[in-house]
Order: structure tokens, then C-alpha cells, then sequence
């Protein structure tokens, strides 16, 4: 039996407080960016979808354009052209922001089509009675539409969140100070990847089970209004 | 007196039906005309076209001499802007086969939306109104019901009231009662009987041939995107003298 074996447990508890005072500090950040992306995930992507439904064949052609070049291509990618290639053209953008803009310019093209399928899902004759009644196509969106259409948007809305969560760790690579990062450094440092890529995981867990536990609620939610 | 509804050679095709073949048509205030035939005939897309849910192929809808849908500029005919065509549907009640109220508002706010937000009338004010409607169609105590919670009669009766609530010059009235288990039927005529008798001017697409011979003052019977034979019901339906109409009132008797 290797000698191995009961020292890894000894090693991990007694350096446990270590990690997680360090990772759990860059805990903060890992949840910035997801938040910061998610709102530009939001608002770009109500955006992308309003264009690619609208009446113009060309505004339909800008939103099918966007969202294949951002589903086509590694988000990793457009980190780096975000950070590195962007900084080469003189245009400096710090990690944080650079992580934010970038995971949130790349799940627009997903919340942009959850959009439209909430949205596509509502009823032809919803439209046609708000439209009947004497309300601009706007205002039949934005007080008959939209308000049906989120319901059934929630549950693919925190899906996306969710996996959102755990792409923040590409941060890492443009030197975002998330959990990733400081779990690279800190193996670096102490050389014990498994012991700290098994708490970094744990960690990652942790924010993201409340988060599907939430998507499991809303689906049973959805399923009862319907 | 120029006619509350005036259409004007009306063609509409879709691909390469051609659905109206040129309808002329003049409804005077207070008129209430039914319009009748078989289906596929045109009488739904006719009726769609009046406010524009569909846009017609060719031809002109004017409404108090209005035209709807277009206007004139650098004279040619051109298609209204959102708002503009909005404006004028507000003043056209249209109630669907399908009812098609608003599944996440209470049978209130289904009636006040419109008032308010169209009209731009306070909550309270929108309310009022929506209060006075839904009572006037027998719904005083459904206020706060969502419309699954209402059965198909009941739905029905709340989108006639969300029309009422906007005040229309003209109402019309596709299949009303179609989508309706038949104990449900009589409960929605005898709303739209009663509106008929305040004198509001309707046209309503049915397959309700007794009820089109008490109600309407004008029958019309449609067949292959044309109108075949109008008249007071009493000609039409008790004696028409086209074939078309006799062998479709026939079959429908058959039933």
C-alpha cells in the first residue's frame, strides 16, 4: 500500500484553512463576473432577439450574423480578442470588465434565443387581440407578450446562469482574480493540485446546486400555471 | 349620409388562392348584418380585413370616410405607420372565435388593458369602466377570475365586454359562438342580441342561420370569395333565388 494514501488526507485537512481563505476571497470575483455578464447576457440579448424578429430583412441579418459568430467560436477565443487583441490596438480593458463584456457579448447569442422561442411560443391570437383592441405592436410586446413569455423563459434563463457560473473560470486565463485564477497560483505555490482543484470544485458546487435547485422549482412552477 | 362601413373592391390572395375576389359592400349606422356561407368562402378573411388583421391584396376599407389601413400621399395609396393603424383599430371591436383573452390578467384587467393603455385613462377610471362592462354582460361576479378559471361562455363574455370597454364605432363578430359547447351558445346571443338592440352597427360571421334571421336586418351570403345574394333575412334565408345559397341553407338544415 503506498505511503502515500494517508498522508494526502493529512496534508489537505491541515492545509484546508489556507486555501479556502484565499479562494473563498476570490469567490467575490468569480461572482461579479457572472453577475456583470449576465446582465449584459440580458439586455444585448432582448436586443438580438427583438432584431431577429423584427419586420427588415437586414435587421434580421445583423442578429443571425451575431449569433453565429458568437455560438461558432470559443468563448475562450473571444476572451483573448476581447483582452489580448484589443490591448494590441491600443485599447486597454482591465480583467474584470474584459471578462465581463466578453462572457456577456457571447451568451447573448444563447439568451437571445431563448428569447425568441418564449416569445414565438405565445399565441398568434394574443397578438391579434392586443393589436385589435388598438395597441401598437410595441405595446402589445411589452404588456401581452413579454409578460406571458417570461414565465415560460425562467427555467432556460437559470440554465444559462448556471453554466455562465461555471464558464467565469475562463476568466482566469485574462488574469481575472476569480477562484480559478488564485487555484492556479496557489498550486504553483504549494504544488497539491488535487487538493486544491477538489475544494475549487466544491466551491463551484456549492453556488451552483442552490442554482439548479431553483431551476427544478421553476419548472414545476411553470408546469402548474400551464 | 355616408355608410359607417364602406369596401371598395376588395381582393385578397394568399400565394396563389385568391381568397376575395372584389367585395363592395356598404353598412350603414345601426345596421346589423350577418354574413353567412360555406366555409373556405371568404367570410373570416373579410372580415380581418375591416381592421387590418390581414392586409387586403387590393381594394380600399374606409370607416366614416376614413380610409383604414392607408392613406393618401403624393396620390398613391400608402400603408399607415404602427401608431396610426392603431388608432384606428382602437375604434374597430373585433371578438374572435377563440376568444384569445389574455391568460395571465384577471377578467378585470382583460376588460380595463385597453382603456388604459390605449386610451390612456387612469387605473381607477379604466377600472370603472371595466366594472360597468363585465356587469353589463352578466360577469359582475367574475371580477377577479382568470380566464382559465372561466368556461367558454364566460370567456366569450368577457371579450365582447373588452370591446364594449373601447367604446367602438363598429363591432364585428368572427364565429362568435363556433368555439362554444352548445349549452354555452344561448348565454352569448343573448348578449350580442342585446347589443344589437342598443343599435350598435355589427357584422357578424355565423353559422347561427335562426339566430342571423332574428337578429340581423341584412343578410349576406358569401361563396368562393364572392357575394352571392344579400338582403333582409326574409329573402335571403326564407327564400333565396340563388342556387348556391338554397343548396348551402339546404345542407346546413341537413345537419
Amino acid at each position: 500500500m503506498p505511503a502515500a494514501a494517508p498522508n494526502f488526507w493529512v496534508v489537505f485537512w491541515a492545509k484546508l484553512p489556507y486555501f479556502l481563505s484565499v479562494l473563498l476571497g476570490a469567490a467575490g470575483t468569480t461572482i461579479k463576473v457572472m453577475l456583470g455578464a449576465l446582465a449584459v447576457a440580458l439586455t444585448l440579448g432582448l436586443i438580438v432577439a427583438l432584431l431577429k424578429l423584427a419586420r427588415l430583412v437586414p435587421l434580421r441579418w445583423i442578429a443571425n450574423v451575431y449569433i453565429e459568430v458568437m455560438r461558432g467560436t470559443p468563448a475562450l477565443t473571444q476572451l483573448f480578442i476581447i483582452y489580448f487583441g484589443l490591448s494590441d490596438l491600443g485599447i486597454d480593458i482591465p480583467p474584470v470588465p474584459a471578462a465581463i463584456i466578453g462572457l456577456g457579448m457571447n451568451g447573448a447569442a444563447y439568451v437571445a434565443e431563448i428569447y425568441r422561442a418564449g416569445i414565438l411560443a405565445i399565441h398568434e391570437g394574443q397578438v391579434e387581440a392586443a393589436l385589435s383592441l388598438g395597441m401598437t405592436p410595441i405595446n402589445a410586446m411589452r404588456f401581452i407578450i413579454l409578460p406571458q413569455a417570461i414565465r415560460l423563459m425562467l427555467p432556460p434563463l437559470c440554465n444559462y446562469a448556471v453554466s455562465l457560473l461555471k464558464d467565469t473560470s475562463l476568466a482566469s486565463v485574462v488574469a481575472a482574480p476569480e477562484i480559478m485564477f488564485f487555484a492556479r497560483q496557489l498550486v504553483t505555490e504549494t504544488l497539491l493540485s488535487m487538493d486544491i482543484y477538489l475544494v475549487v470544485a466544491v466551491l463551484y458546487l456549492c453556488m451552483s446546486i442552490p442554482m439548479s435547485r431553483l431551476v427544478a422549482y421553476l419548472e414545476r412552477a411553470r408546469r402548474a400555471w400551464q | 349620409m355616408d355608410p359607417l362601413l364602406r369596401i371598395v373592391d376588395l381582393h385578397k390572395r394568399f400565394g396563389e388562392t385568391e381568397v376575395l375576389c372584389g367585395i363592395d359592400l356598404e353598412v350603414p349606422r345601426t345596421q346589423k348584418v350577418a354574413i353567412i356561407g360555406p366555409s373556405g368562402s371568404g367570410k373570416t378573411t373579410l372580415l380581418r380585413c375591416v381592421n387590418y388583421l390581414e392586409k387586403p391584396t387590393s381594394g380600399h376599407v374606409y370607416i366614416d370616410g376614413t380610409l383604414i389601413g392607408e392613406k393618401h400621399k403624393n396620390g398613391a395609396y400608402v400603408h399607415l405607420s404602427d401608431r396610426e393603424l392603431a388608432k384606428e383599430r382602437a375604434e374597430i371591436g373585433f371578438v374572435f372565435q377563440r376568444f384569445n383573452l389574455f391568460p395571465h390578467l384577471t377578467a378585470l384587467a382583460n376588460v380595463a388593458i385597453a382603456p388604459r393603455r390605449v386610451l390612456g385613462l387612469g387605473l381607477q377610471e379604466a377600472e370603472a369602466r371595466a366594472r360597468e362592462m363585465l356587469t353589463k354582460v352578466g360577469l359582475g361576479h367574475k371580477f377577479d377570475a382568470f380566464p382559465e378559471r372561466l368556461s367558454g361562455g364566460q370567456q366569450q363574455r368577457v371579450a365582447i365586454a373588452r370591446v364594449l370597454a373601447m367604446q367602438p364605432k363598429l363591432m364585428l363578430f368572427d364565429e362568435a359562438t363556433s368555439a362554444l359547447d352548445p349549452e354555452l351558445i344561448g348565454e352569448v346571443l343573448r348578449v350580442i342580441r342585446q347589443l344589437a338592440e342598443e343599435g350598435r352597427t355589427m357584422i357578424m360571421v355565423t353559422h347561427e342561420i335562426q339566430f342571423a334571421t332574428e337578429v340581423a336586418d341584412r343578410v349576406i351570403f358569401m361563396d368562393g370569395g364572392r357575394i352571392v345574394e344579400e338582403g333582409p333575412p326574409d329573402a335571403v334565408i326564407r327564400n333565396p333565388s340563388q342556387a348556391r345559397t338554397r343548396a348551402f341553407l339546404t345542407r346546413l338544415s341537413e345537419r
